[in-house]
């Protein structure tokens, strides 16, 4: 951490966007993480993410559980809404406040702690119900505020900073979300913002489930020799499946491909998720084979990153319960309890 | 790119803007840090050593270090709404000069810390012609060493232009005494009043040096129709000046025209409303954006109620009765041929004529060297100027040197300080039988500005405050009297906000490629969007591929080696704040904060070669 807020000054070159903030307007506080910490990265693609997308910030509800990954909402997104709440429960206040106003961008932070531990429960009901959001879990494989102890993610067979072998089989989140339903699962790795910036601009744009595990190293207690959460490890063994472009319109699309199978995945919102395949085999738009190919790669120790499933026809939380157009919370006392009538009414048609 | 070699003293020297641009290479950060640290004795030193005249400058020097200063590359363009009247108020340096005047104003007696006199001489005869800031500034690096110096000058005290032709308001008679007498007091001979004829009989004197430092004492005339005239009124501006200060002349008719556009046509019309003028106007043939003055003299002047006014070419003065009457002017507008030189060219528009009863000239100055006689070995060119080596300072005659505007012509005190040093050091190593051309390296220091794991011994951060301005006295009051000083200086507590707006770029942001983990923490915290880790490439592809484009190319891109990943670290020297969070921020200690401290070598054992760095003893 530093004791110095980050200087207001900035490159003289630095641009405003659609909506006349510059990069610099989405920063937060100065982290007060560790220095290194990969956390910090992912807070900066997050803000990178926003800028590009032209998102106004006060149209984004950021909430997080407890943990270190839990702390960053207040390091980005200075002017959004936020929520830190506890350990392991930022799913259900998230789906809460998704039901109440559907019109905001749900940003769910969270860790392997948080999210693989003690709120796994949570983390498995979101995903099935189909919240739109977007669910970023900062996974370091330990729990750095308590000092470095394995987490439910740290793989069997690699070491403590402090030499321990960790006998434990870990939870990969990314099956599970893909098992639970998740509408758009992609993995990354906080050292490489070319290929996390854009999976986290899909996954705002994409409307349902979206979730992005990003293997995120701890500096303090797990980036030693025998790590596998570790900057080295991962920058070894990490086989990206695929690059993502994201363009807000079909008519942005401004660049070509010489070669690779490319893909081309219109949104909801009509913007367009652009694939570039590098593994010519993998097709991200199967949910059976991909988890597959996952658990495959596993076995060999290699992590596969990218966007590893995308579901462009996914509907979300509102469509099952086919809620109103209108958010909750913006519907009068009149449309929510209309009255003795048409309770009445409600109940004849039942019997 | 190839790796950056921060072992070349340059490479670091460079990134200290003001230091790079100071002739004298004074290390600016360095006295600022202790103005803000209240050790107004240590600054003043650390100025006196490098720039000799810290009083005087701090009032007068032309600041080549303020244009440079790094800060006014990346404040903020104000909102518009801030802007106000004074457009130019925008991202503006740290005041660099008027912060040294502090360092001057609050100091206490530091007479002791000046060298010490030789205990003994070491024999070497050296004179220096004219006792301005260049030959004053060979003086005082050599007497320490035990040469005997004589200074000449034709005035009855030493300063030459200095006090000469500065006026009062700008620059009082005891800041020039005090620091002219720091210098006299190390034992140099000065023989006032004397003034050198001839070139020949000084040599015939037997000195192991001479060192010409006269200046560019002869004012340019302007020959035009009614100049003899009407001469009675019209004056040669330095002249003038010059008699002004030294009390030949105490008034001047009512109505003045200064011609000319130079810091000396500033200091004419700003002198003729002190002396009774009352509609004092200057007169220029150029755009006003392109006047020789410093911007700050024009405001000065402006603040006085003085109007410039621009593009008109003098063709007459008017006469009557062998009285001047008023000048006649061509107007004229500024053209741009294909390469974009300029020229003035007549707009056709009739002929503006300006009444006035007395004119000052200030078109130039030229050199002036009929004392040198053409045959004593000295080598002149077409103009009339010595033919001078750029770095030794030496001429065709081995023992004779210049310096100052008598070298190149005129340029200013702080060119003619660095001249002295550098003359300084040729004539200690010419005396001691050295090769001249063989120049000693700067000292440098790199040291570690490392406290605790955030804690650094300079303060990282950047203050946002926008440049102070130095207080005026009341114009009702300056205007009466010409010795009152208009500048009051910054007071104790506004120089330390000032200081503080000082980003510190000589405390260097040092990169350890080996302890580089490529966490990109630096890159993240850095507000400027300095650091890149990229792959490597030619130069111009680099700088348009960064985190922010490079565009400035005048400033360095500092590379590493090749880390693990393949890739490098590129790092924009430009608009680096210096704030050390990339230190802060870095998990392993890749990068350090390290001050960078160079200090021109100057004349003495230091700069002789090893054989020769034990002070000879003399025979």
């Amino acid at each position: 951490m530093t004791y110095l807020t980050k200087p207001k000054l900035h490159h003289p070159t630095l641009k405003t966007n659609k909506v006349g903030y510059t990069r610099r307007d989405y920063e937060g506080k100065i982290s007060t993480l560790c220095a290194g910490c990969g956390h910090d990265s992912i807070s900066a693609s997050i803000i990178q993410a926003c800028w590009e997308l032209d998102i106004q910030p006060h149209r984004v509800a950021k909430l997080s559980g407890i943990g270190c990954s839990s702390k960053t909402p207040d390091y980005f997104l200075g002017s959004s809404h936020g929520f830190n709440s506890v350990h392991g429960r930022m799913p259900s206040v998230l789906t809460g406040a998704n039901l109440a106003n559907r019109e905001l961008i749900y940003l769910g932070v969270s860790g392997d702690g948080d999210s693989a531990s003690i709120g796994i429960g949570q983390f498995a009901h979101i995903m099935r119900r189909g919240v739109n959001l977007t669910y970023v879990l900062e996974n370091n494989g330990v729990y750095g505020l308590t000092k470095g102890q394995f987490s439910a993610t740290a793989d069997a067979g690699s070491k403590s900073k402090r030499g321990v072998i960790n006998r434990d089989a870990p939870v990969d989140t990314v099956s599970l979300a893909l098992q639970l339903g998740a509408s758009y699962v992609a993995r990354s790795f906080s050292g490489d913002k070319k290929q996390l910036v854009p999976l986290i601009k899909g996954a705002i744009a994409h409307q349902g489930a979206a979730f992005i595990d990003v293997v995120s190293p701890c500096v303090a207690f797990n980036n030693h020799e025998g790590s596998t959460k570790s900057y080295d490890h991962v920058r070894e063994h990490n086989e990206s499946v695929n690059r993502l472009d994201f363009w807000p319109t079909r008519d942005a699309i401004k660049v070509e491909y010489g070669e690779g199978t490319v893909i081309d995945l219109p949104q909801h919102d009509g913007s367009i998720l652009r694939l570039r395949k590098i593994h010519a085999e993998y097709d991200p738009l199967d949910r059976v084979k991909a988890l597959n190919y996952i658990a495959e790669h596993q076995a060999k120790g290699e992590l596969v990153t990218g966007l590893l499933y995308i579901d462009p026809e996914a509907d979300d939380l509102h469509a099952h319960l086919n809620t109103v157009d209108t958010p909750f919370n913006q519907l009068g006392a009149a449309e929510l309890c209309p009255g003795t009538g048409p309770l009445e009414k409600l109940n004849a048609s039942l019997r | 790119m190839k790796p950056t070699d921060i072992g070349a003293p340059d490479y670091f020297h460079k990134v200290v803007d003001c230091q790079w641009a100071c002739p004298a290479h004074t290390p600016v950060p360095e006295y600022i840090r202790l103005i803000a640290a209240g050790r107004y004795d240590d600054a003043y030193m650390v100025n006196w050593k490098s720039n000799v005249f810290p009083g005087i400058l701090g009032r007068t020097c032309d600041r080549p270090c303020e244009p440079a200063c790094r800060r006014s590359r990346v404040e903020d363009a104000p909102a518009e709404e801030a802007r106000g009247a004074t457009a130019g108020a925008a991202r503006e340096p740290v005041a660099i000069c008027r912060l040294k005047r502090v360092a001057a104003d609050n100091k206490g007696d530091i007479r002791a810390r000046l060298p010490a006199l030789p205990k003994k001489k070491n024999g070497k005869r050296v004179a220096c012609v004219g006792a301005g800031p260049a030959s004053l500034t060979v003086a005082r690096d050599l007497a320490p060493h035990g040469y005997h110096v004589v200074v000449y000058d034709g005035d009855a005290k030493a300063g030459g232009m200095i006090r000469s032709q500065i006026p009062r308001f700008r620059l009082p008679e005891e800041v020039i005494d005090e620091e002219v007498g720091y210098i006299l007091a190390l034992g140099v001979e000065f023989r006032a009043g004397t003034r050198v004829d001839s070139m020949k009989a000084l040599l015939a004197e037997n000195y192991d040096a001479v060192f010409v430092g006269s200046g560019a004492p002869r004012g340019r005339d302007l020959d035009v129709p009614g100049r003899k005239e009407a001469a009675k009124h019209i004056h040669i501006g330095i002249d003038w000046l010059s008699s002004v200060s030294f009390g030949h002349i105490k008034k001047i008719s009512k109505r003045v025209i200064v011609l000319g556009g130079g810091n000396t046509a500033m200091d004419c019309c700003r002198t003729s409303k002190r002396l009774g003028g009352e509609d004092v106007k200057v007169i220029v043939r150029s755009g006003f954006d392109e006047m020789k003055a410093s911007p700050w003299e024009k405001e000065d002047a402006a603040h006085e109620g003085i109007p410039i006014i621009n593009y008109l070419v003098p063709l007459e003065f008017t006469h009557a009765k062998g009285k001047l009457t008023g000048v006649t002017f061509e107007k004229v507008e500024a053209r741009y041929d294909d390469k974009g030189r300029r020229s003035l060219k007549p707009t056709g528009e009739p002929h503006q004529h300006f009444e006035c009863d007395e004119v000052l000239v200030a078109v130039g100055q030229e050199n002036a060297f009929p004392w040198i006689e053409k045959d004593c070995g000295i080598a002149f060119d077409e103009w009339g100027m010595p033919v001078v080596d750029k770095i030794t300072l030496q001429s065709s005659l081995a023992r004779v040197y210049f310096g100052g505007d008598a070298a190149f012509g005129p340029k200013n005190i702080i060119w003619a300080v660095a001249h002295g040093h550098e003359a300084a050091v040729s004539i200690d190593k010419y005396c001691q039988g050295e090769d001249v051309a063989r120049r000693p390296p700067p000292m440098v220091h790199l040291m570690s500005q490392k406290m605790g794991i955030h804690e650094w011994s300079y303060d990282n951060e950047v203050a946002l405050d926008r440049r102070y301005k130095v207080p005026w006295r009341d114009a009702g009051q300056t205007l009466k009297n010409i010795k009152i000083e208009v500048e009051m200086g910054f007071d104790r507590a506004t120089a330390f906000k000032e200081a503080e707006r000082c980003l510190n770029c000589d405390v260097q942001t040092v990169f350890i490629n080996a302890k580089c983990i490529e966490c990109d923490a630096c890159v993240d915290i850095c507000p400027m969007d300095c650091i890149s880790f990229t792959v490597n490439g030619e130069e111009p592809d680099l700088r348009a591929r960064l985190s922010a484009p490079a565009t400035n190319l005048t400033q360095d891109l500092y590379i590493s080696g090749t880390l693990k990943t393949g890739r490098i670290m590129a790092r924009d020297e430009d608009v680096c704040l210096h704030c050390g969070l990339c230190a802060e921020r870095c998990p392993t200690g890749a990068w350090d904060m390290q001050k960078f401290l160079l200090e021109m070598t100057p004349a003495g054992p230091g700069c002789r070669s090893r054989a020769q760095k034990e002070e000879p003893v003399p025979a």
